[in-house]
């Protein structure tokens, strides 16, 4: 079990922020997560101590900064099980700028007219933005799996999409608003069709144990600022085979072997696909994240979360007029619950809760398909991380409760009457 | 007290009585038939969104209705447009749409008594990412007055 004391003192912001004169309570951990003590620190004395641009200078400081970033390549490859170390891992600013690298450097050279790529309706537009952009290009169509009643990807669908045509499947392993999702499984159905497997692991490995292995996936992405990481680095994780055949994203120094005027070779991969001097100090911080969430134990933060998740979920159960969105049970969550209460609008619900110190999401969480599929404008959401507390939980419901008596003869709340009657004018 | 020394905003200032009761029972909200403008806008960060119909002859505006779904600002900010404008020249909504967007951005500058009523929305300006709710439903109002003026244009031409 997790020392949950002990880890709030790890951060300093969740330990000493004060917000409208009360504790900080920090529900917003879908989004970006605060960072331990052991991670500030890292950046500060990167900057203070070993600061140097990285593998080219015949120099002290140079080789220190090229050890450290490489050594945080490393950490990460371990943190999720790479089959191939470092080799199969670049460094990117986050997941959204790897799902890219993906559609630009593989989808130009492999999709053709009439090739399929399946999505689902619960992307985040960073997985469904970057597609739309090179399937127009090339002439390739995009097929979205929807969901059923409570939120789960239509397993029906899913065999039925893909087939023949289909050469990518990309999805989400655990949704910003709804659950985790069977990406093991479909991988192996993309591949019966010779397709390849795109993951999003942006709200996977922050809070269960990742194993792309085992996952028998071809890409995985994610994002360091959401696993207590610094913002700005990002990792693309590849099976090498096809990173070797893919050529280069962005061109310039770095990513280079030999340059001529006619032409160039491009460096070995992990390289050859991080041109221009790269996010130096945030490459090694994140090594740092990856240090402290493995001192805590993957396994163990996911225990944490899924007990608070489930926790979280039984209490806004209890409140009249809460719906939840996506899968009625925790296990097959990360700590994500998205809901609304009422009729509240989910700003002005949020506009209530930061009154109390608490912060949550509210609008459409870069998913507006999913939104529409909701046949909702927007949720509200509350996302939890190794820090969070059940007395949070608790001050969370309390904050809600008062949201309701302050919105309560407004007719938004279940029995108080309807709002919004749309009438013809004549 | 916050950082800055100032007082804390309340609550009260954003959700004044005129505004949850115009969430409430939104006024002139509906299609218009016989409307000569329409006018949509969406603002992506939230996800609120506002149609307006407006009815515009001799340059007044005639009647206006709205539609949309969102925050408890951006809907009342719309329905209370709509009474405001209703009856008004093009140049005076214009003018309201300019002092409204003063009340949000500039609220040092005092309120334009013109507003009336819409003097409710000055407390919304204390809280800074709640000014594109209160304001795109006269973001929207904007749009629809140039097509009137468009669409005006264009009937001119064809009796010409």
């Amino acid at each position: 079990m997790i020392d949950v004391e002990a880890v709030r003192k790890d951060f300093p912001l969740i330990s000493h922020r004060q917000v409208h004169g009360v504790p900080l309570v920090y529900f917003d951990n879908a989004a970006t997560t605060q960072k331990p003590r052991a991670v500030i620190d890292a950046l500060v004395n990167y900057y203070e101590t070993s600061n140097a641009n990285i593998h080219r200078g015949v120099h002290k400081l140079a080789e220190e900064a090229t050890a450290a970033y490489e050594e945080s390549r490393a950490k990460v490859a371990r943190h999720i099980k790479s089959p191939n170390g470092g080799h199969s891992v670049v460094f990117t600013r986050n997941t959204t700028e790897s799902i890219n690298l993906v559609a630009n450097a593989w989808g130009r050279a492999n999709l053709n007219p009439g090739d399929e790529i399946v999505l689902t309706v619960m992307e985040h537009h960073s997985n469904i933005i970057p597609w739309q952009l090179i399937a127009r290009e090339r002439g390739a169509k995009i097929r979205y799996v929807d969901i059923d009643d409570e939120g789960r990807l239509r397993r029906d669908e899913i065999e039925s999409f893909i087939g023949p045509k289909t050469k990518l499947v990309s999805m989400v392993q655990a949704s910003n608003v709804l659950g985790i999702n069977p990406v093991r499984e479909v991988a192996e159905m993309a591949h019966r069709y010779g397709a390849l497997m795109l993951v999003d692991g942006a709200q996977a490995v922050p809070n269960m144990p990742v194993d792309v292995g085992d996952l028998g996936c071809d890409f995985y992405a994610f994002s360091g600022h959401k696993m207590a990481g610094p913002t700005g680095i990002g990792v693309l994780w590849a099976r090498p085979e096809i990173l070797e055949a893919m050529d280069p994203f962005l061109g310039g120094g770095e990513m280079i072997s030999r340059v001529t005027l006619d032409g160039s070779t491009w460096n070995d991969i992990p390289w050859k696909f991080e041109a221009g001097t790269p996010n130096i100090a945030d490459g090694i911080v994140l090594g740092a994240a990856v240090d402290y969430m493995q001192g805590l134990g993957m396994a163990e933060v996911r225990e944490h979360e899924k007990s608070i998740t489930d926790y979280a979920m039984k209490s806004l159960s209890a409140v009249p007029g809460v719906t939840i969105y996506g899968p009625p049970s925790a296990e097959e969550r990360v700590g994500v619950v998205a809901f609304n209460y009422g009729d509240i609008h989910p700003h002005d619900l949020s506009q209530v809760l930061d009154q109390h110190g608490i912060a949550i999401r509210a609008g459409h969480h870069c998913a507006q398909p999913l939104m529409r599929r909701l046949d909702c404008v927007a949720t509200a959401r509350a996302s939890f991380f190794v820090y969070n507390t059940r007395a949070e939980v608790d001050t969370f419901i309390n904050a809600l409760e008062d949201a309701g008596r302050y919105f309560e003869d407004t007719g938004l709340l279940p029995g108080t009457g309807a709002v919004g009657a749309t009438e013809k004018m004549a | 007290m916050n950082t800055n020394g100032a007082p804390e905003p309340q609550l009260d200032d954003l959700y004044r009585e005129l505004i949850l009761d115009h969430y409430r029972h939104p006024r002139n909200k509906g299609h218009l038939d016989g409307s000569n403008a329409h006018a949509e806008g969406f603002n992506p960060l939230c996800g609120d969104e506002i149609e307006l119909d407006l009815e515009v002859e001799h340059g007044i505006v005639q009647r206006m209705t709205f539609l949309g779904r969102g925050c408890s600002i951006s809907q009342a900010s719309a329905s209370m447009m709509t009474e405001a404008v209703k009856g008004q020249s093009v140049a005076e909504a214009r003018h309201l749409a300019e002092s409204f967007r003063r009340l949000m951005t500039e609220p040092e500058a005092g309120v334009d008594p013109e507003l009336g009523d819409l003097e409710a929305f000055q407390g919304v300006a204390k809280f800074p990412v709640r000014v594109k709710c209160a304001t795109l439903a006269w973001r929207v109002l904007e749009d629809g007055l140039n097509e009137a003026n468009s669409n005006h244009d264009e009937t001119n031409e064809v009796k010409e």
